[in-house]
């Protein structure tokens, strides 16, 4: 019988950082990347979870956890803001056109 | 009486005039009645002086008054000892009688002058450098070594150049004044090299220190040869100042200053500075050193004898006649006559100071001329400048009642005996000579002035006899050129106070077998005899004697013999000049160019000083400048290339380093696209680029 080990959540984590920065690369609307920002926290999350499951670490896994989830939340918020503002000034969200920080 | 209260007063006197100078030249110009107070200042000096004079003579007659202090004191030189530089004051009977004599001579110039510079425009100026003058002569004569003594000799030399050059906006004035400074340098470099032979080897600069040592045996660098050097060397000092030949050229030239500056620098008291200079030395000469000063003497008086007599300058005739009567004085210092030298210094410098202050009453009467061939008859007009002249000039030219009977006839007897104990007959000759031109030439001169028929009626009939001003001077000093101030006996000094009792010829401190044998009695027994007595040998004193009659009687033979001619040439008419002069045409006009001695200069030393000036200007330009001018052509150079190194070395690498920098920029500015995500993966490619190569795992 297969047993779920830590390498399993890594796995799971890893996997799904890799669609995270996929997304964040590749897609074009500002709000798909920040979508992909969240399926990389929350990889992150997994690990600390997992770490926190299989390590001897006591709570701390699970309250930087915690804390990574109110932190992408409230980075969500903030990231929306901005995005609702690059829409007001370039009337777009599409991150290819906005390349003002070119030289 | 006291000692300090003489060396005190002095130092006063010797100050009150150089007091009056700073007045008179700072504050002339704000109050320009000051020179009234030149004037009061000469006057109490003066008055000074007589009381200095009279105190010295009454109660410290045989005793020479010193005071001196230590100026600077070098120790711990590379040479050994001590070095102790003393400034100080002597004050014997010499020095007590110039003073007065200066001060006289000086005080009576200022009164004179009130009058005849009047209206000039450097009035108080002038007065001011009369006192500077004065300040540096009295130095001269009070000072005990030849530091001082040198010190003054220059500042007499300067004052004598700014007087000459007085009227300065007269080029021949200023020309005049150069060619009397010039001159006289040449003389003082070789009174300075005297100077430095003497210190070089006593280490002091005092008159008695020195002779003492000599007196000693003492002799410099050991040799006699020195020994004379060293006093011709000093001589020469006296050559320059004193107008002796070869440096005689200066004072007849020296006539462009105002009259009054002659009658006291150029006449009585600075020529006399060499004379006096002699007097001082004296006791150090060797019999070479007086051999060589006799013969300089005579050959000086008899040339300007020679160029006196066809002058037609009242000034320049008298110019000649002060440097023969300086070769008088000079020459009887080198024959031992010591005391008439002295003697006739005194008694020259009041009827020559009288016949020039003379002239320049009659300059100022006849309003500026001098040629004495457009005067005449001036008697009537100037009867007070024509009579003190008249005396004046009987007593130049010997003749007896007069102070230069007396004092010529002893330096006359003097060379008489010198010729007799030593052969050098010539020395003699000479001074009778000139004895007889004098008369000539100095009546010549009164005669075509002051006789005769006007020439020039226009200015004669415009002169007029001079303020009191300037012929209570004349009158002063004319009574003055008569015997009885000197002694009672009208035939003989030696029976008055002036030889008998103020002068003495002081003994000679040179080695027995430098000096003339009849200088000092030789035999030891002799010696302890006459011990601080008499000086001279019994032979000597024998030989005066009986030179003094036939010296008395030939030099009124030969001073009548020239005056009976001058007579005959200007007065009679018996013979005429011009035509004279015409058949003596060679000697004529030598005589008038002064026998082409100025042109020698200017054809030899002159020229020749030019020339190697103008080499060494061309050296200065071709050499020097171009050495400069190289170095200038080469910092150009350099500075080419360092500039050219500048453009491309380090501008080129500053400008390297900017295109460097602008190339990478503008290689890598494809990188930076502005989108966000490129940049992700910039960070991911690097992150995992990192991990490969850090190895964390």
């Amino acid at each position: 019988m297969l047993q779920v080990g830590l390498t399993h959540f890594l796995v799971v984590s890893a996997i799904l950082f890799s669609f995270g920065i996929y997304g964040i690369v590749t897609r074009k609307n500002a709000v798909m990347v920040l979508m992909g920002i969240e399926l990389v926290l929350n990889a992150a999350n997994i690990n600390f979870i997992a770490f926190a499951k299989y390590g001897n670490f006591g709570f701390s896994g699970q309250m930087i956890a915690l804390f990574v989830i109110i932190l992408a939340a409230a980075e969500a918020a903030i990231a929306l803001a901005i995005v609702l503002n690059i829409y007001k000034t370039f009337l777009s969200v599409n991150v290819d056109e906005i390349d003002h920080l070119k030289e | 009486m006291s000692e300090s209260l003489i060396i005190n007063l002095s130092v006063l006197i010797l100050f009150l005039p150089l007091f009056g100078f700073t007045t008179v030249i700072f504050l002339g110009k704000k109050f320009p009645k000051l020179y009234l107070f030149e004037v009061a200042i000469l006057t109490s000096a003066l008055l000074l002086s007589i009381f200095v004079l009279y105190a010295k003579l009454t109660f410290f007659n045989v005793k020479d008054i010193i005071a001196e202090f230590t100026w600077i004191s070098m120790n711990n030189l590379p040479f050994g000892d001590v070095i102790n530089i003393n400034l100080g004051v002597k004050i014997d009977n010499v020095a007590a009688i110039m003073l007065f004599v200066v001060n006289l001579i000086s005080a009576l110039v200022h009164i004179y002058s009130i009058e005849y510079m009047r209206g000039d425009r450097y009035y108080t100026r002038y007065f001011a450098y009369l006192g500077l003058f004065t300040f540096s002569m009295l130095g001269i004569v009070i000072t005990h070594n030849l530091l001082m003594m040198y010190i003054f000799w220059e500042l007499v030399g300067l004052s004598s150049y700014l007087l000459i050059g007085f009227w300065f906006h007269k080029k021949s004035a200023a020309d005049a004044g150069k060619k009397a400074f010039i001159v006289n340098r040449i003389g003082d470099i070789g009174m300075f090299i005297g100077i430095l032979i003497l210190f070089t080897n006593y280490k002091t600069f005092t008159f008695d220190v020195i002779f003492e040592q000599i007196a000693a045996g003492n002799l410099p660098f050991g040799s006699e040869a020195w020994l004379t050097a060293a006093g011709i060397l000093v001589f020469m000092g006296a050559v320059g100042k004193s107008a002796q030949f070869p440096l005689h050229v200066w004072l007849p030239d020296a006539m462009e200053g105002p009259t009054p500056v002659s009658a006291l620098i150029h006449a009585a008291t600075m020529v006399a500075a060499g004379v006096f200079l002699v007097t001082r030395i004296f006791v150090m000469l060797t019999a070479d050193a007086m051999l060589v000063i006799a013969v300089i003497g005579a050959f000086t008086s008899l040339l300007s004898a020679t160029i006196a007599l066809t002058q037609n300058d009242i000034k320049k005739v008298l110019a000649y006649s002060t440097v023969s009567q300086l070769g008088y004085m000079i020459m009887s210092l080198g024959v031992g006559a010591y005391v008439f030298a002295f003697f006739h210094l005194v008694t020259h410098a009041f009827f020559k100071a009288c016949l020039f202050l003379g002239s320049g009453s009659v300059i100022h009467a006849m309003h500026h001329e001098q040629d004495i061939q457009k005067m005449g008859g001036l008697k009537k007009k100037m009867p007070i400048t024509y009579w003190t002249f008249l005396i004046s000039t009987l007593a130049i030219s010997g003749i007896p009642l007069t102070s230069g009977f007396l004092s010529k006839d002893g330096i006359l007897a003097g060379t008489l005996a010198f010729g007799k104990l030593t052969g050098h007959w010539l020395i003699p000759i000479t001074g009778f000579t000139v004895a007889a031109l004098t008369a000539f030439y100095m009546f010549r001169l009164v005669i075509l002035t002051f006789h005769g028929e006007p020439k020039d009626h226009h200015k004669f009939e415009h002169a007029h006899e001079t303020p009191w001003v300037m012929t209570a001077p004349l009158v002063i000093l004319s009574v003055l050129s008569i015997f009885i101030f000197y002694t009672p006996n009208p035939i003989s000094p030696d029976a008055g106070w002036f030889m008998k009792n103020w002068v003495k010829t002081p003994t000679q401190v040179v080695p027995d077998n430098t000096r003339y044998h009849h200088m000092v009695e030789s035999t030891e027994e002799a010696k302890a005899e006459i011990h601080g007595e008499i000086v001279h040998s019994v032979e000597y004193t024998e030989t005066m004697h009986w030179a003094h009659y036939p010296a008395m009687l030939m030099s009124l033979i030969v001073a009548g013999f020239g005056i009976l001619i001058a007579l005959i040439f200007y007065t009679w008419k018996k013979v005429n000049a011009d035509k004279l002069a015409d058949k003596l045409k060679l000697l004529y006009k030598g005589s008038l160019n002064k026998w082409y001695i100025d042109e020698l200069y200017d054809k030899t030393a002159i020229s020749g000083t030019l020339n190697f000036s103008s080499i060494l200007a061309w050296f200065d330009q071709k050499i020097i400048d171009g050495a400069v001018n190289g170095s200038a052509w080469l910092t150009r150079v350099v500075s080419k290339f360092s500039g050219w190194f500048d453009t491309f070395a380090v501008d080129g690498l500053v400008n390297f380093t900017a295109f460097f920098s602008g190339f990478v920029g503008f290689s890598f500015k494809k990188l930076q696209t502005g989108k966000v995500q490129t940049y992700i993966v910039f960070v991911i490619f690097s992150v995992i680029i990192l991990l490969l190569l850090f190895k964390p795992f």
